[in-house]
């Protein structure tokens, strides 16, 4: 009988803060009446903003590990668990109108979106297969449930249907590739993995290639990338805006952090061949999402389609394998994720009661009753695209660059030419914003909560900003993977 | 003739292969969708199990109980999935959850 060791609960925190006030709102929330509903928004808003301070309380200038190893504390989780919760509040509160406007404003909705930003953190974190797979799951189930939140929608119910089934045989094959890997390394913590792949490479190649296969479709999958792209643009139009804006934007780092985790920290003696599986997933994640993106009139889907293309982007850091191509992927995943709260924010502010906006045509003429939201949403559509001075250059361009170090010229030029082509679908929401003529009587109307729109206009101008100083977010990634 | 880790392995890969074809050819009803996901990870957890006994090595047969458990919250949201579904659209058929496509 082995003795029983207390492992060191400090690294795990900020996800024990968030825990303990999961529960707290949870409760609250029972007794309070469906007017000061507020309350729990507030509460909510209040979990993560102590999640950040005690990340920061905590954050430690090296690596730390816990409960075996299998809880790990980096300068990467640090960075990328405050980018989650801070983008987390953002998407509380930019939703508060729609959820009014729906009927769905209930204390379960804020539960189910702190349950599934403990999930990421975990993820984040997770430095064992066990750890990194029960995140995961804490994060699907919290969405599978927020799709079908408007539960009088039929289309909702039948996103959230779709994205149960795909995710759930994602997550299968996940764990497949998972179970194979712990056959022939006999190991299920990442670190003791990395150390036991070398020595294996030379005895079982192919049972590893066979399990990597498994494990990069699981990430790929989650991340979106074709050709495991069928469910992102149905759960995208399907789920509530105001849900579509959270998948849109946080989940993507966690799908990024499992991506590092299981890749890069844990089979990086792989790289040759998982590098290869990427080159193939990236150039048809642009492809496609490029151009299937241009056929679209519904603005959600749009911008599923550009998800699509943006993840072909992240993959494209990845897959070179150096420490500059991981700190601009990472750069690249938080932008993306600013930019695309901000795009699906001014969606959900064109929502109202008994109306919802979500084709390309609803748009036109938003300049003419708010130029200030139209200008909030040029930027957003201009830094997808990646013109300066938006902050998405600049992200494009360290990913471009670190793909030109390892002398893979040909796949920069092939990025490149389809973000050319990605151009088009973004000017013409510019162009339906500004020149178009809306039916007389359908002119966009707009709700004026202050708090909504302070907080879309630092949202937006950030991304000027951080276009112009793009080393405030660089600084912190390049020193992760150094 | 003794049962080997390969025989274990080879039935696992059959049931994973049986249910992942369940769930693309499957054209009639969505409950045996949430059945090929059960399938699929229970013979996750034959591998997870015979791997631990030849290693052995316990962490497998812990993976094994943490999957039990998320694959029974799994079916709980599935099936509360389902009814909702089912009350909007009066139907558990595959074919008629083509409203969304494009």
């Amino acid at each position: 009988m082995s003795e029983f060791i207390q492992p060191n609960l400090l690294p795990a925190l900020p996800e024990i803060v968030m825990l303990a006030m999961i529960c707290l709102v949870l409760v609250v929330d029972l007794f309070l009446p469906q007017e000061k509903r507020g309350f729990t928004l507030l509460l909510s808003v209040a979990t993560l903003v102590l999640t950040i301070i005690a990340i920061v309380a905590v954050a430690p200038s090296d690596s730390i590990s816990s409960f075996g190893g299998s809880f790990v504390l980096d300068q990467m989780a640090v960075v990328l668990k405050i980018a989650t919760c801070g983008l987390s509040i953002l998407v509380f509160i930019y939703s508060r109108d729609y959820l009014i406007d729906h009927d769905i404003y209930k204390g379960e909705y804020y539960v189910l979106g702190l349950c599934a930003t403990l999930g990421m953190m975990i993820m984040i974190s997770g430095h064992s297969f066990l750890l990194i797979y029960l995140g995961l799951e804490l994060l699907s189930l919290s969405l599978y449930a927020m799709i079908a939140f408007n539960r009088n929608s039929a289309i909702a119910s039948e996103a959230a249907m779709k994205y149960f089934v795909l995710g759930a045989m994602a997550s299968g094959l996940l764990l497949y590739g998972i179970s194979i890997f712990y056959g022939i390394t006999g190991t299920l913590n990442i670190e003791q993995l990395a150390g036991v792949v070398p020595q294996t490479m030379k005895e079982n190649p192919v049972a590893l290639s066979f399990a990597l296969t498994f494990i990069v479709v699981g990430i790929s999958f989650k991340l979106g990338a074709v050709p495991f792209h069928m469910w992102v643009p149905d759960i995208y139009q399907g789920a509530p805006t105001s849900v579509t804006l959270f998948i849109g934007t946080v989940p993507k780092i966690a799908g990024f952090a499992m991506a590092i985790r299981l890749l890069v920290d844990g089979l990086s003696d792989l790289q040759a061949e998982w590098s290869q599986m990427l080159i193939v997933l990236a150039v048809a994640s642009l492809a496609i999402g490029n151009i299937i993106a241009i056929a679209q009139t519904n603005f959600k889907r749009l911008l599923a389609y550009s998800t699509i293309s943006h993840i072909g982007f992240i993959l494209l850091g990845i897959l070179p394998g150096t420490d500059t191509g991981f700190a601009a992927a990472m750069f690249y995943t938080i932008v993306y994720a600013i930019t695309s709260s901000v795009a699906f924010g001014v969606l959900l502010l064109l929502n109202r009661k008994g109306f919802e906006a979500e084709n390309i045509n609803d748009l036109s003429g938003l300049n003419e009753s708010n130029p200030w939201i139209a200008a909030l949403l040029a930027i957003a559509m201009l830094s997808m695209a990646g013109v300066p001075p938006t902050v998405g250059f600049y992200a494009k361009l360290s990913v471009l660059q670190a793909v030109i170090q390892v002398d893979m010229v040909w796949l920069a030029v092939i990025a490149v030419l389809f973000t050319v082509i990605g151009l088009f679908y973004y000017l013409r929401v510019i162009k339906v914003m500004y020149f178009d003529k809306p039916e007389p009587d359908q002119l966009p109307t707009i709700k004026q909560s202050l708090d909504v729109k302070i907080l879309l206009s630092a949202n937006g101008l950030s991304l000027i900003g951080l276009g112009i100083f793009p080393s405030a977010l660089m600084g912190y990634c390049i020193l992760a993977f150094s | 003739m003794s049962i080997e880790l390969s025989h274990y392995l080879i039935l696992a890969a059959i049931l994973f292969s049986i249910s992942i074809a369940g769930i693309v050819i499957n054209r009639k009803n969505i409950i045996i969708l949430l059945m090929s996901i059960e399938v699929m990870l229970l013979s996750v957890n034959l591998n997870f199990i015979a791997f631990s006994h030849y290693l052995n090595d316990l962490a497998g047969q812990v993976f094994v109980f943490f999957i039990l458990t998320v694959a029974a919250a799994e079916a709980a949201i599935g099936l509360a999935i389902l009814v909702v579904l089912f009350r909007n659209k009066g139907s558990i058929s595959v074919e008629d959850i083509t409203e969304l496509r494009g």
